[in-house]
């Protein structure tokens, strides 16, 4: 893949990202540390044609973002825990109504207003379940500067191909670090896009959630003479309320199924330093995500000058959670420890996918990141 | 001959679940005809709607239709029109709709001007839910939330969006389909934010409690608190008290459109033009 070296903020990153990759709008409102992702794309957006617009509060900012969609654009909003409180309700009208767009979440301390010009990873419980009901959010995290770049990108296409909202999770610390990224030229990108799948027959024949039983809603940009309906309520092949009882069940069924079925897809996973466990005695399994996944890497190297053979598995896609990967490993190392920004976020996932209790964790939540030497301190602790 | 409403109808979705008798279809017939009237083309229009009785206005007429979440069409329409400014948009919703739970973005779809067709219809209660007092149930009255009397004052809906800075701001009642088609066709071709404050009976969920059990007396009394703007202005002003004037309220042909004002900022960025400054605008602060 051709790449680029770009000197440039996590926040800036997702901004570009947005726009190499098609986006055409951008709903928002001012919130910290998110609020530079809307400074740059409002620069970028009209640039290229398309438009940004400042809301008048978070509920605004996604319920302009998914009208935009709606009608076939690709869209971005961007925000930080707080604001995806306010935006819940909206997502839930995404993920039933199945409309695709992409959220960027620069997390920062919580709960409420908590830590705003502060790093935490408060808000990867939050992601997996935003708005009430069923249905399975598909949370991608940023684990350096560029992938608040590359991780857009994939959630734009996946958005698209899932029929779904995509979260992008990252960090303050990332959000606001200035550095150098290597990530794919425009060119690469633009290759790279995969749009929405579109319905080309009769209108008439044309039935937007009339698919099959595992696969997303093929919904046709508006204007086009294929008039339809989108609606919150339960509904049919044809996006009207409907109370009738399979139609209810295989449209809840279907954007579990839609997801559930998929997950080869959504996968994606670094293993650092792996390749050579083997199961002995004294292998030290980190796992961690994100910005913290820097510090671990660090720390990882560390551990190894000092004879511990440490490695880190850190999941890219967060939700739907690897599971397979997670248990291969965590069935194979005796000692796993979980490094987050948060209490327990992702080691109650890992507990429950690897079906063991006894996970270490090294957790912090007052709001500074955690540097290698605490992760290499709480290694040695546990070992 | 009679109007065919056919083309423009989901007939497979008729009946309604509106109750007998309800304003709800009169007004929507005034706007399939005031869209017929200013010659769009049903895909180019998109008719959203919000939550409540009238949330269902947009799954009965055969447009690009949304259903949104609670308060949030105005809003959603902004992000319809701004990323197809040449098509038509059109936000139906109800008085907690627009008023309460959405206050806030009909306060600044006005303010914004943007080329949005609002239409409030005004029928001073929570109808679908039963009965709870909306932002425009009169002060007094009886609702299944306030049932000693509703205390909380009320909002007069168009002067909010005369406030707001609405550039067409019109009020009707559903009892004249065609004077409110009329100002429907008025509003939907102007360039700029569009408010149409209309006035409907609900006389199962506000009437049955308050002395207006039929929908003929409900509609009385919306006849009896609402007065052409021309006979209204020559009230004494003890007089206008419990009057609403009806007609074109507000028309200026002068703001300027928020998507024509963002080509602005799109040529600014593009390097065709200057970047926007006070000196573009006649109101300066």
């Amino acid at each position: 893949m051709e790449t680029r070296e770009i000197i440039s903020t996590g926040n800036d990153l997702a901004a570009i990202a947005a726009v190499d990759a098609g986006c055409e709008f951008f709903g928002g409102y001012p919130i910290t540390p998110s609020s530079e992702v809307m400074h740059t794309i409002s620069d970028l957006l009209p640039k290229a044609g398309g438009a940004a617009i400042q809301m008048e509060d978070e509920i605004a900012g996604i319920a302009a973002t998914c009208g935009a969609a709606m009608s076939g654009v690709r869209a971005l909003t961007a925000t930080s825990g707080p604001g995806v409180s306010l935006k819940a309700e909206n997502l839930g009208l995404a993920q039933m109504a199945e409309v695709p767009l992409v959220l960027v979440n620069v997390m920062r301390g919580g709960p409420s207003t908590g830590l705003p010009t502060r790093v935490s990873q408060g808000d990867v419980r939050q992601a997996r379940n935003p708005s009430h009901g069923d249905y399975r959010s598909i949370t991608l995290c940023a684990g350096n500067l560029a992938e608040c770049y590359t991780e857009v990108v994939r959630a734009f296409n996946l958005a698209d191909r899932f029929m779904q909202p995509v979260i992008v999770l990252t960090d303050e610390t990332l959000g606001h670090m200035h550095g150098k990224a290597m990530i794919p030229t425009v060119e690469e990108v633009k290759k790279g896009i995969v749009p929405r799948k579109t319905f080309d027959g009769a209108p008439e024949d044309y039935r937007p959630y009339g698919v099959g039983e595992d696969e997303p809603a093929v919904l046709n940009p508006m204007f086009k003479g294929y008039r339809y309906h989108f609606t919150g309520l339960h509904h049919d092949a044809m996006g009207f309320p409907t109370e009738e009882i399979e139609t209810c069940r295989k449209l809840i069924q279907r954007l579990e199924d839609k997801v559930m079925n998929h997950t080869e897809e959504l996968e994606l996973n670094e293993e650092f330093m792996l390749d050579d466990f083997n199961g002995e005695d004294g292998e030290v399994l980190i796992i961690a995500y994100g910005s913290v996944s820097l510090s671990a890497k660090e720390a990882i190297r560390h551990l190894r000058e000092q004879g511990i053979k440490a490695g880190l598995f850190r999941p890219i896609t967060l939700w739907p959670s690897p599971a397979t990967r997670i248990k291969h490993f965590t069935d194979m190392v005796k000692n796993v420890i979980c490094v987050e920004l948060n209490i327990r976020q992702y080691t109650e996932e890992v507990e429950r996918v690897s079906g063991r209790l006894d996970i270490e964790g090294l957790y912090k939540v007052n709001g500074r990141a955690i540097s290698p030497y605490e992760i290499v301190e709480k290694v040695k602790e546990v070992f | 001959m009679a109007y065919n409403y056919d083309k423009y109808l989901r007939l497979e979705k008729m009946p309604t679940l509106w109750c007998w008798g309800c304003g709800d279809g009169v007004i929507l017939k005034a706007v399939i005809r005031a869209i017929e009237k200013c010659g769009w083309d049903q895909n180019d229009v998109c008719v959203i709607s919000g939550i409540g009785c009238s949330g269902r206005f947009s799954s009965y007429v055969d447009f690009n239709t949304i259903h949104t979440t609670h308060g949030r069409t105005v809003a959603w329409a902004t992000g319809v029109k701004l990323a197809n400014p040449d098509k038509h948009v059109i936000c139906v919703a109800g008085d907690g709709d627009a008023l309460a739970i959405g206050g806030n973005h009909t306060i600044h779809g006005c303010r914004r001007n943007i080329d949005i067709n609002m239409i409030v219809i005004n029928n001073f209660i929570y109808g679908l839910t039963n009965s709870q007092t909306s932002p425009t149930t009169p002060q007094g009255m009886w609702t299944v939330s306030q049932k000693a009397g509703n205390i909380d004052p009320t909002f007069d809906a168009a002067e909010l969006a005369i406030a707001s800075g609405a550039s067409f701001v019109a009020r009707e009642t559903m009892l004249d389909p065609k004077k409110l088609e009329r100002v429907l066709v008025k509003g939907f071709q102007h360039n700029g934010f569009s408010f149409f404050d209309i006035m409907s009976n609900c006389h199962i969920n506000l009437g049955r409690k308050n002395k207006m059990q039929s929908a003929m007396e409900n509609l009385n009394w919306i006849d009896s608190i609402t007065m052409p703007l021309s006979k209204y202005e020559k009230l004494s002003s003890e007089e206008q008290l419990n009057i609403f004037p009806t007609g074109v309220l507000k028309h200026d042909t002068e703001a300027r459109e928020y998507c024509d004002m963002y080509e602005d900022i799109k040529a600014a960025q593009q390097g065709k033009r200057g970047l926007v400054t006070q000196d573009d605008f006649k109101k300066k602060i």
